[in-house]
């Protein structure tokens, strides 16, 4: 069924559009929403672009880096000042996905996908979002418990802080077939470290539960203690904490409870 | 509902159509403009057999809003043989016998094409991870794989 396509130049007239129409869904690269409107979804009356190029910016010359809701994940792969986020957004889909899917939109991607912003979650990312009453920002854990109304807002961005090293932050997708595959779980851990001790830990879980969420408390078994054997297992055991997964064709929630605290071990541990 | 003008680039050749609103490039190639090379396999960007390149870059066209094309070049693999003679990956595939039922292959020159243009040397690890979001139900890979990296040794495939 046709739909209206509504393309503005600004991000402010977008986000009045999208907030004045209930039938209206943002489209950014096209992976979520024209795949609904290939299903049939008639849900969908009005397509909302915009061609703003702050949607497009990436910023990450200072410690906190800024990223545009139009992203691509090619981009943030090309781009060096990124790397602590290379591996999430080289698990996401092939080469044609990552070419068009961005980082807004993963924020609204379901199970098993959204791998990426399960990083941004354990990396405490901030979600400028632009809906009737201007801009904010919101916490991504707020801003993924209200997920399913937040379908009148625009995201404009998303910011999070650099990990200090490269050690300190930490990525997993376990897929059931390589090097592409939906995720049956997807882990993220950062480890800021001070005097050898894990200060501020944040465990973020995909495909855990029906969206993205912290396993907090693996983070409590973690906070102000040594990242040593001990302490993992503490870790790991609790990981499973608070989850409530669900069964689908990649695995069932038993297998996805029984493996959870498997894998962040191997995450913590540094195996591979 | 009215109908949108659109212009792009198919295959070095100036287009116009006429798109409703909504409709995906994969529908707009086959069904107004007669390109049958993309193919439709999943529709929800599972498979790989629609892809084509946009401005150099490989995407999947049944997650393509048409209208995103605009004054842009999409290229897909009917572009991408000169005259009667085949494209090298082509030859490659055809003697390395990288296609059997054949439906997925169009999609795999063009993600192989979209690798080559970039990385004319590619490893193998290079190949599968081009291929990676393109499924092939026949062939096991192997002889796709191998085709890709023949067509790239023999230095030919970013003719």
């Amino acid at each position: 069924m046709p739909v209206t396509v509504r393309t503005f130049t600004s991000s402010g007239e977008a986000a009045a559009a999208l907030s004045s129409d209930r039938g209206a869904r943002y489209f950014g690269g096209g992976t979520l929403v024209m795949r609904a409107l290939n299903e049939g979804d008639i849900s969908i009356s009005t397509i909302v672009r915009a061609s703003d190029q702050a949607l497009m910016r990436i910023d990450a010359s200072g410690p906190r880096v800024t990223i545009g809701a139009g992203v691509t994940f090619a981009r943030i792969l090309a781009e060096r000042e990124l790397a602590f986020l290379h591996a999430p957004a080289r698990s996401v889909g092939g080469p044609a996905v990552r070419n068009m899917g961005t980082v807004g939109g993963n924020l609204f991607a379901p199970n098993p996908y959204g791998d990426f912003t399960v990083a941004l979650l354990a990396l405490d990312a901030v979600v400028s979002v632009q809906g009737g009453f201007g801009v904010r920002d919101v916490p991504i854990e707020e801003f993924l418990q209200s997920r399913e109304r937040q379908a009148g807002t625009l995201v404009l961005a998303v910011s999070c802080q650099k990990p200090l090293s490269a050690d300190a932050f930490r990525y997993r997708k376990i897929t059931r077939i390589k090097p592409k595959g939906g995720s049956v779980i997807t882990l993220a851990a950062h480890l800021p470290v001070s005097s050898g001790r894990v200060l501020g830990a944040r465990i973020a879980l995909g495909s855990m539960a029906p969206v993205q969420i912290r396993a907090k408390a693996a983070e409590r078994a973690l906070e102000g203690r040594p990242l040593d054997a001990s302490t993992i297992a503490a870790a790991a055991s609790a990981a499973v904490e608070g989850t409530s997964p669900t069964d689908n064709a990649l695995a069932s929630g038993w297998y996805r409870r029984e493996i959870v605290g498997v894998h962040l071990r191997r995450l913590l541990s540094g195996h591979e | 509902m009215a109908k949108t003008a659109l212009q792009f680039r198919h295959n070095g050749r100036d287009v116009a159509i006429f798109v409703d609103g909504g409709t995906n490039l994969l529908v707009a190639l086959r069904e107004l403009i007669g390109d049958m090379t993309p193919k439709f396999g999943c529709g929800q960007g599972g498979c790989g057999a629609c892809s084509v390149l946009i401005d150099g870059d490989l995407h999947l066209s049944c997650l393509t809003l048409a209208e995103s094309v605009a004054g842009r070049s999409v290229e897909t693999l009917d572009g991408i043989k000169d005259g009667p003679n085949l494209h090298p990956l082509q030859r490659a595939f055809a003697e390395n016998f990288a296609a059997q039922c054949g439906y997925c292959t169009p999609g795999m020159l063009m993600a192989a094409k979209a690798l080559l243009d970039r990385n004319p040397q590619p490893s193998r690890a290079e190949v599968v991870e081009a291929i990676s979001g393109n499924i092939c139900r026949c062939t096991g890979y192997e002889p796709i794989i191998n085709a890709v990296l023949a067509a790239a040794s023999g230095g030919r495939a970013r003719a």
